[in-house]
Protein backbone atom coordinates (compact mmCIF):
# COMPACT_ATOMS: atom_id res chain seq x y z
CA UNK A 1 0.00 0.00 0.00
CA UNK A 2 1.40 3.65 -1.06
CA UNK A 3 2.58 5.17 1.96
CA UNK A 4 1.51 9.17 1.96
CA UNK A 5 4.59 11.94 3.00
CA UNK A 6 5.16 15.00 4.26
CA UNK A 7 7.70 17.17 3.01
CA UNK A 8 10.38 16.47 5.37
CA UNK A 9 9.71 12.74 5.09
CA UNK A 10 10.02 14.00 1.11
CA UNK A 11 13.76 15.01 1.80
CA UNK A 12 14.63 12.77 4.19
CA UNK A 13 14.10 9.75 1.67
CA UNK A 14 15.53 11.52 -1.02
CA UNK A 15 18.81 11.97 0.60
CA UNK A 16 18.84 8.12 1.23
CA UNK A 17 18.40 7.49 -1.96
CA UNK A 18 14.60 7.52 -3.02
CA UNK A 19 13.58 8.39 -6.55
CA UNK A 20 11.57 11.44 -6.82
CA UNK A 21 9.09 10.71 -10.23
CA UNK A 22 6.46 13.53 -11.14
CA UNK A 23 3.59 12.24 -12.58
CA UNK A 24 2.25 15.89 -14.18
CA UNK A 25 2.24 16.08 -17.91
CA UNK A 26 5.75 17.00 -19.60
CA UNK A 27 5.22 20.76 -20.43
CA UNK A 28 4.25 21.42 -16.49
CA UNK A 29 7.58 18.85 -15.97
CA UNK A 30 9.94 20.93 -18.35
CA UNK A 31 8.66 24.67 -16.35
CA UNK A 32 9.36 23.73 -12.48
CA UNK A 33 9.97 20.07 -10.42
CA UNK A 34 11.71 19.22 -8.05
CA UNK A 35 15.04 18.80 -8.26
CA UNK A 36 16.88 15.62 -9.46
CA UNK A 37 13.17 14.26 -10.52
CA UNK A 38 12.03 12.75 -13.29
CA UNK A 39 9.31 13.00 -15.46
CA UNK A 40 6.34 9.90 -16.05
CA UNK A 41 3.29 11.41 -16.92
CA UNK A 42 0.31 9.29 -15.22
CA UNK A 43 -1.14 8.80 -18.82
CA UNK A 44 2.24 7.45 -20.13
CA UNK A 45 2.90 5.45 -16.86
CA UNK A 46 3.19 1.69 -17.87
CA UNK A 47 5.38 -1.53 -17.65
CA UNK A 48 7.45 0.12 -20.63
CA UNK A 49 8.13 3.36 -19.29
CA UNK A 50 8.99 2.37 -15.65
CA UNK A 51 11.77 0.91 -16.87
CA UNK A 52 13.68 3.92 -16.06
CA UNK A 53 13.11 3.16 -12.49
CA UNK A 54 14.58 0.93 -10.17
CA UNK A 55 13.02 -1.44 -8.20
CA UNK A 56 15.16 -1.87 -5.28
CA UNK A 57 14.96 1.68 -4.52
CA UNK A 58 12.07 3.84 -3.20
CA UNK A 59 9.97 5.72 -5.22
CA UNK A 60 8.59 8.89 -4.09
CA UNK A 61 5.36 10.24 -6.62
CA UNK A 62 3.81 13.66 -6.81
CA UNK A 63 1.62 16.36 -8.92
CA UNK A 64 1.31 19.88 -7.97
CA UNK A 65 -1.04 19.42 -5.21
CA UNK A 66 -3.65 17.60 -3.30
CA UNK A 67 -5.50 17.22 -6.81
CA UNK B 1 -3.33 12.26 -9.61
CA UNK B 2 -0.38 11.21 -7.50
CA UNK B 3 -2.14 8.59 -5.27
CA UNK B 4 -3.41 6.96 -8.85
CA UNK B 5 0.24 6.74 -9.58
CA UNK B 6 1.11 5.27 -6.16
CA UNK B 7 -1.08 2.82 -6.74
CA UNK B 8 -0.35 2.17 -10.64
CA UNK B 9 3.48 1.58 -9.40
CA UNK B 10 2.26 -0.99 -6.78
CA UNK B 11 0.14 -2.86 -9.81
CA UNK B 12 3.08 -3.19 -11.79
CA UNK B 13 5.20 -4.64 -8.61
CA UNK B 14 6.79 -2.05 -6.56
CA UNK B 15 6.88 -2.35 -3.19
CA UNK B 16 8.07 1.09 -1.54
CA UNK B 17 6.08 3.40 -3.35
CA UNK B 18 5.26 6.98 -1.42
CA UNK B 19 3.15 9.84 -2.22
CA UNK B 20 3.89 13.64 -1.95
CA UNK B 21 0.06 14.53 -1.70
CA UNK B 22 1.06 17.91 -1.32
CA UNK B 23 3.23 17.93 -3.89
CA UNK B 24 5.00 20.91 -5.67
CA UNK B 25 3.24 23.74 -4.54
CA UNK B 26 3.92 22.91 -0.53
CA UNK B 27 7.43 22.16 -1.82
CA UNK B 28 7.94 25.98 -3.00
CA UNK B 29 5.72 27.39 -0.71
CA UNK B 30 8.14 26.40 1.73
CA UNK B 31 10.34 28.37 -0.25
CA UNK B 32 12.75 25.01 -1.21
CA UNK B 33 14.48 25.31 -4.71
CA UNK B 34 12.79 24.20 -7.87
CA UNK B 35 14.21 23.34 -11.04
CA UNK B 36 13.02 24.33 -14.65
CA UNK B 37 12.95 26.61 -17.56
CA UNK B 38 10.00 29.24 -15.24
CA UNK B 39 12.92 29.26 -12.59
CA UNK B 40 12.87 30.58 -9.17
CA UNK B 41 13.78 33.94 -10.34
CA UNK B 42 10.41 34.63 -11.50
CA UNK B 43 9.16 33.76 -7.71
CA UNK B 44 9.15 35.68 -4.70
CA UNK B 45 11.71 33.68 -2.68
CA UNK B 46 14.45 34.76 -5.11
CA UNK B 47 14.20 38.46 -3.42
CA UNK B 48 13.85 37.21 0.23
CA UNK B 49 15.62 40.44 2.94
CA UNK B 50 16.14 36.97 5.07
CA UNK B 51 17.87 39.45 7.97
CA UNK B 52 14.66 40.55 9.57
CA UNK B 53 14.40 41.68 13.10
CA UNK B 54 12.01 39.40 15.29
CA UNK B 55 10.72 39.59 18.71
CA UNK B 56 8.78 38.13 21.57
CA UNK B 57 5.39 38.43 23.13
CA UNK B 58 6.76 38.98 26.50
CA UNK B 59 9.84 41.43 25.46
CA UNK B 60 9.16 45.35 25.69
CA UNK B 61 8.90 48.14 23.43
CA UNK B 62 12.08 49.58 24.53
CA UNK B 63 14.24 46.45 23.94
CA UNK B 64 12.29 45.70 20.38
CA UNK B 65 13.06 49.12 19.48
CA UNK B 66 16.49 49.22 19.71
CA UNK B 67 17.45 46.19 17.52
CA UNK B 68 14.70 47.38 15.14
CA UNK B 69 16.75 50.33 14.73
CA UNK B 70 20.69 48.94 14.32
CA UNK B 71 18.81 45.99 11.76
CA UNK B 72 17.78 49.74 9.79
CA UNK B 73 14.01 48.66 9.06
CA UNK B 74 10.77 50.15 10.77
CA UNK B 75 8.79 46.77 11.47
CA UNK B 76 9.59 43.59 13.75
CA UNK B 77 7.62 40.07 13.34
CA UNK B 78 6.21 38.89 16.34
CA UNK B 79 6.90 35.54 16.23
CA UNK B 80 7.25 32.27 18.73
CA UNK B 81 9.48 29.42 19.42
CA UNK B 82 8.62 27.76 16.09
CA UNK B 83 9.28 31.06 14.18
CA UNK B 84 5.49 31.36 13.44
CA UNK B 85 4.33 34.84 13.12
CA UNK B 86 2.35 35.73 15.85
CA UNK B 87 2.16 39.82 14.33
CA UNK B 88 3.74 42.46 13.67
CA UNK B 89 4.75 45.70 15.11
CA UNK B 90 4.99 48.91 12.48
CA UNK B 91 6.54 51.98 12.88
CA UNK B 92 3.52 53.20 14.89
CA UNK B 93 3.31 50.79 17.35
CA UNK B 94 7.44 50.77 17.59
CA UNK B 95 6.72 54.11 18.86
CA UNK B 96 4.79 53.50 21.70
CA UNK B 97 5.46 53.35 25.94
CA UNK B 98 8.76 51.61 26.62
CA UNK B 99 7.44 49.72 29.32
CA UNK B 100 4.66 48.48 26.95
CA UNK B 101 4.64 44.89 26.11
CA UNK B 102 5.06 43.39 22.71
CA UNK B 103 2.34 41.55 22.61
CA UNK B 104 0.03 44.42 24.02
CA UNK B 105 1.71 46.84 21.50
CA UNK B 106 1.59 44.12 18.26
CA UNK B 107 -1.06 43.98 15.02
CA UNK B 108 -1.84 40.46 15.18
CA UNK B 109 -2.39 38.35 12.27
CA UNK B 110 -0.38 39.75 9.50
CA UNK B 111 -1.41 39.26 5.54
CA UNK B 112 1.70 37.44 4.65
CA UNK B 113 2.57 35.97 1.27
CA UNK B 114 4.64 32.45 0.39
CA UNK B 115 7.73 32.31 -1.76
CA UNK B 116 6.63 30.70 -4.54
CA UNK B 117 4.07 33.24 -5.46
CA UNK B 118 4.97 34.93 -9.16
CA UNK B 119 7.16 38.12 -8.26
CA UNK B 120 4.84 40.20 -10.84
CA UNK B 121 1.85 39.18 -8.47
CA UNK B 122 3.79 40.50 -5.88
CA UNK B 123 4.62 43.49 -7.29
CA UNK B 124 0.68 44.10 -8.12
CA UNK B 125 -0.01 43.83 -4.60
CA UNK B 126 2.12 46.09 -3.18
CA UNK B 127 1.13 48.77 -5.40
CA UNK B 128 -2.77 48.20 -5.25
CA UNK B 129 -2.32 47.97 -1.28
CA UNK B 130 0.16 51.04 -1.13
CA UNK B 131 2.95 48.64 0.63
CA UNK B 132 6.24 49.23 0.97
CA UNK B 133 7.04 45.65 2.10
CA UNK B 134 5.69 42.10 2.28
CA UNK B 135 6.04 39.37 5.16
CA UNK B 136 7.13 36.19 3.68
CA UNK B 137 6.34 32.88 5.39
CA UNK B 138 6.15 28.76 4.88
CA UNK B 139 2.97 27.23 4.49
CA UNK B 140 3.17 26.78 8.17
CA UNK B 141 3.55 30.28 9.07
CA UNK B 142 7.18 30.26 9.77
CA UNK B 143 8.82 33.85 9.06
CA UNK B 144 11.14 32.94 6.24
CA UNK B 145 11.82 37.02 5.79
CA UNK B 146 10.64 40.04 4.15
CA UNK B 147 9.84 41.19 0.27
CA UNK B 148 10.74 45.00 0.15
CA UNK B 149 9.40 46.92 -2.91
CA UNK B 150 12.15 48.84 -4.25
CA UNK B 151 13.61 44.98 -4.68
CA UNK B 152 10.92 43.86 -6.02
CA UNK B 153 10.22 46.69 -8.47
CA UNK B 154 13.73 46.75 -9.34
CA UNK B 155 13.81 42.72 -10.16
CA UNK B 156 10.64 42.57 -11.75
CA UNK B 157 11.91 45.30 -14.52
CA UNK B 158 15.09 42.97 -15.10
CA UNK B 159 12.83 40.32 -15.76
CA UNK B 160 10.79 41.74 -18.13
CA UNK B 161 14.03 43.16 -19.77
CA UNK B 162 15.43 39.62 -20.01
CA UNK B 163 12.02 38.43 -21.56
CA UNK B 164 11.52 41.03 -24.23
CA UNK B 165 15.21 40.69 -25.48
CA UNK B 166 14.51 36.64 -25.62
CA UNK B 167 11.39 37.40 -27.73
CA UNK B 168 13.59 40.07 -29.89
CA UNK B 169 15.93 37.14 -30.49
CA UNK B 170 13.45 34.24 -30.96
CA UNK B 171 11.69 36.58 -33.85
CA UNK B 172 14.90 37.49 -35.49
CA UNK B 173 14.92 35.79 -39.19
Amino acid sequence: MPTAVDREEVRRLVAAGAQLVEVLPSAEFEEEHLPGAINIPLKELDRETIRQLERGRPVIVYCHDYQ
Amino acid sequence: MSPRAAWRLESIGFTQVHDYVAGKADWGSAGLPLEGTRGSETRVGAYINRDVPTCRLDERLADVRAQVRAAGLDTCFVVNDEQVVLGRLGRTALAGEDDVSVEQAMSAGPSTVRPSLELERAVERMRGQNLSTLPVTSSEGRLLGLLERDTAEQALRELNRTAARRLSEGSQP
